[in-house]
């Protein structure tokens, strides 16, 4: 009964989208107040709606109601009650069933503050997120519905894939879709914009904060899944350049360039054109990202057994929404007013160069994460492009705009002006000095020594600035903190990329080796059972100090479907963290263990860490600023604030 | 600055970043592009030599073999099969009889894997593996 109702709800919901996509845009074009007015409303019930069929969803979850195709095949009745609620979303259905609640919520939460906006234009911007709802509750309800009853009903459920038998799975998929998903919100202004007769500058205004708290649960969800991947996926690794983790990372990538061009958009026309294109792309990229997840096109780590009609589907509504918004960009884009002068060295220059740079990278992975489908379509050939290649191709890009994000808030407007870097010089010594130093004592590559000059350039050219400028900490805050985030994590990454030590050994228990100059001894070997699994605990120490380090590395093998999982044992600490991963035995009862040893690993989350919360303060500062100001007063925004003098 | 040459600028930058970025792939595609091939393609002698590649199939039921630090299974796609020998840990998912996707080189007869590929879900196939199964059913 529960599943009917959330499906009659899901069909409701999808009906009600439609009619949020057609109704208030056709009023905003005839002039017709009513159905302008009906926008809000119907971004409301169209929420409403798609939270019932959520709610249903979970339901049948909790009670493990495997009379449902989608329940029977991600629960069972061992499943502790918080993996029955994730298991929601851990299948095909269910998560994209997340993606429509949260587009629903993100468009619900644009009505309720969107009384300051122009009635038209607010409905303008439901009526695209409406569009988009439809498109995706269409794909639910015709080819991959959750509510589908599967009869007879299997006693009991296949249970969850063990790996997503995790708190992760709590926080990692919806932190990752309200971002990527959030970036629907820029898109909608983006398109409401251009469907005004002349674009002008104010929707990037009234976008900002919307693409700020994208960005922002963007970064976060991307942490998250690295963060997860890393003590999960029991190799150590927290990056793998899959097509899936591309998928997330390029609309980062861009929508970091977005928030760039919008801070500046509202003062400097030149960047308004730019500013639509990029809002667009971001969300085209978000689609084509989900395209690439949900319809296992691509091989990858994330890829799920999947129906090729799905794919296709959301290749089509990709290919209208990428189609119909360029299109429009293309016929409209032109109004908006151009480029004006401003001198290279300038700050507008520097920013431009900072959104070449990014939108640079994004090609780049874009093109490593299409080519093997490219060359599979066209030239049958099965190949893939590996991790090296976007080792190679990445930091070369990425290192010069890291440079550059000290100057950038440095520099002036309209003129050259940057003998204000001046003071900045001894730092810049001091780093390219420091790191050539670390990396010619540690023996490391010249691609060490310019991540950590790099970095250490980033970090203190931006606690320098928030120095001098701590007057007016409150609309520096989001800048500071997202700047000394990408110092603190270009640190990170080197230090851990070029520093860390791995080392495969086979032991018995009892036996000890040596690892990274201390000994490590295998303790013990005992059985541990949790709720649903059994597991081999190790008990590993590791020499260091007068206190060993103790791990617990696991081997569990999951009831149902009698699957081996390694759960690492990580001992953290801000210098360095220890991991160990056990194998398997062999005849003679020895362990096959790795051990790694990850210097500055904790650097890495923690300068995620730091750009999320930026750009979360940022966001809200932005809420919390006068609605109703002239133009041509507006606040000065973080990244446009005057610099204060220098000394 | 002149508009005019101010354009000129940019466009002049826009290309400097196109020719930078566009060197970088060429350089990195050629040395990355990681090819896939079928046991059956390795058994005619078609494997690229000297370069790293992938292969895909079913691991052989009853020949994956634990020695002192190393481990070798034959990998085959239901018509010719390959020896492949691997140090270092397996993924969880990887089992007799399963899909499996290995990254390495040729040497001789045997190919030596330096990377084992590992699914989250034990009922999802490579699409490599699939592919190589496909292929030589189709012969």
């Amino acid at each position: 009964m529960t599943a009917e109702l959330g499906h009659f709800a899901l069909l409701l919901a999808l009906a009600v989208a439609l009619a949020q996509a057609v109704l208030p845009s056709w009023g905003a074009q005839t002039g017709r107040a009513r159905w302008v007015a009906l926008a809000r409303p119907l971004a409301a019930v169209s929420f409403g709606l798609v939270s019932a069929a959520f709610a249903a969803l979970l339901a049948c979850f909790v009670q493990v109601d495997t009379s449902v195709a989608y329940v029977a095949a991600h629960a069972s009745h061992e499943l502790p009650l918080g993996y029955r609620i994730t298991a929601s979303w851990g299948g095909h259905e269910g998560s994209l069933l997340l993606w429509v609640w949260i587009l629903a919520a993100w468009g619900a939460l644009v009505a309720a503050r969107s009384a300051g906006l122009p009635a038209a234009f607010a409905a303008r911007v439901q009526a695209v997120l409406g569009a988009v709802a439809a498109g995706f509750l269409a794909f639910i309800a015709f080819t991959s519905n959750p509510f589908e009853r599967l009869l007879p009903a299997p006693a009991d459920g296949r249970d969850l894939n063990p790996l997503l038998q995790d708190p992760g799975m709590a926080a990692h998929p919806p932190l990752l879709y309200l971002g990527y998903v959030g970036f629907a919100v820029g898109f909608a202004f983006a398109v409401a914009a251009l469907l005004e007769d002349a674009p002008d500058a104010r929707w990037t205004r009234w976008a900002r904060p919307w693409v700020l708290a994208a960005w922002s649960a963007l970064t976060g969800g991307i942490l998250l899944g690295s963060f997860w991947a890393y003590y999960e996926l029991g190799w150590g690794g927290f990056w793998f350049w899959d097509a899936v983790e591309n998928a997330a990372f390029m609309p980062w990538l861009l929508g970091t360039a977005l928030i760039h061009s919008l801070a500046v958009a509202e003062k400097r026309p030149g960047f308004l054109r730019w500013s639509l294109l990029l809002a667009l792309l971001a969300f085209s990229l978000s689609l084509l990202g989900t395209f690439l997840v949900r319809s296992g096109v691509v091989s990858s780590v994330h890829a799920f057994a999947s129906d090729p009609s799905r794919g296709l589907f959301i290749l089509v509504l990709l290919g209208l929404a990428v189609g119909g918004s360029l299109t429009l960009f293309a016929w409209r884009g032109q109004r908006a007013p151009a480029a004006e002068g401003y001198a290279l060295g300038s700050r507008e220059s520097l920013l431009l160069l900072n959104n070449l740079l990014l939108a640079t990278a994004t090609a780049t992975v874009l093109l490593g994460t299409l080519y093997p489908l490219a060359a599979e379509v066209i030239g049958g050939t099965k190949l893939s492009v590996g991790a090296p290649y976007f080792d190679t191709v990445f930091p070369p890009l990425m290192l010069p705009l890291v440079a550059l994000l000290v100057v950038g808030p440095l520099a002036r407007w309209r003129v050259a002006a940057l003998q204000r870097i001046k003071p900045l010089l001894p730092l810049a010594l001091a780093a390219l000095a420091g790191a050539a130093a670390l990396a010619f004592t540690l023996q490391g590559s010249l691609w060490m020594a310019a991540g950590i000059a790099t970095g250490l350039w980033a970090l203190g050219g931006t606690l320098t600035l928030a120095w001098r400028q701590r007057a007016a900490w409150r609309h520096g805050l989001p800048l500071w903190l997202a700047h000394a985030g990408i110092g603190v994590f270009v640190l990170g990454v080197t230090l851990v990329r070029s520093l860390e030590q791995s080392h495969d050994l086979l032991l018995a228990p009892g036996e000890q080796a040596v690892v990274a100059g201390r000994v490590l001894r295998f303790e013990r070997l005992e059985a541990a059972p949790g709720p649903n699994y059994q597991a081999a605990r190790a008990t590993l120490s590791w020499q260091v100090g007068a206190m060993p380090l103790r791990l617990t590395p696991e081997k569990r093998v999951y009831g149902r479907r009698q699957v081996a999982m390694t759960e690492a044992a990580i001992a953290r600490g801000p210098w360095r963290d220890v991991y160990a991963s056990l194998g398997d035995a062999d005849a003679d009862g020895r362990w096959a263990l790795r051990v790694q040893v990850k210097p500055f690993m904790a650097w890495i989350w923690a300068g995620g860490l730091l750009m999320a919360a930026g750009g979360l303060w940022g966001a809200l500062a932005h809420r919390r600023r006068p609605r109703a100001l002239p133009a041509t007063a507006a606040t000065p925004s973080p990244l446009t604030a005057p610099t204060l003098s220098t000394p | 600055m002149k508009p005019r040459h101010q354009r000129l600028l940019g466009l002049f930058a826009v290309l400097a970043l196109l020719a930078l970025a566009g060197g970088l792939v060429l350089k990195a595609f050629r040395q990355n592009l990681v090819f896939f091939v079928t046991p059956s393609e390795i058994a005619r002698g078609e494997a690229p030599a000297g370069v790293r590649f992938r292969v895909g199939g079913l691991v052989a039921p009853g020949s994956v073999r634990r020695e002192a630090d190393s481990l070798s299974f034959t990998v085959t796609d239901g018509a010719r099969e390959v020896a492949v020998s691997y140090r270092g840990p397996l993924p969880d998912l990887f089992r007799e009889g399963k899909g499996v996707v290995a990254h390495g080189r040729l040497a001789g007869l045997q190919f030596v894997a330096d990377e084992v590929l590992a699914k989250h879900d034990e009922n999802y196939m490579p699409p490599e593996a699939a592919a190589a199964l496909q292929r030589a059913s189709a012969r």
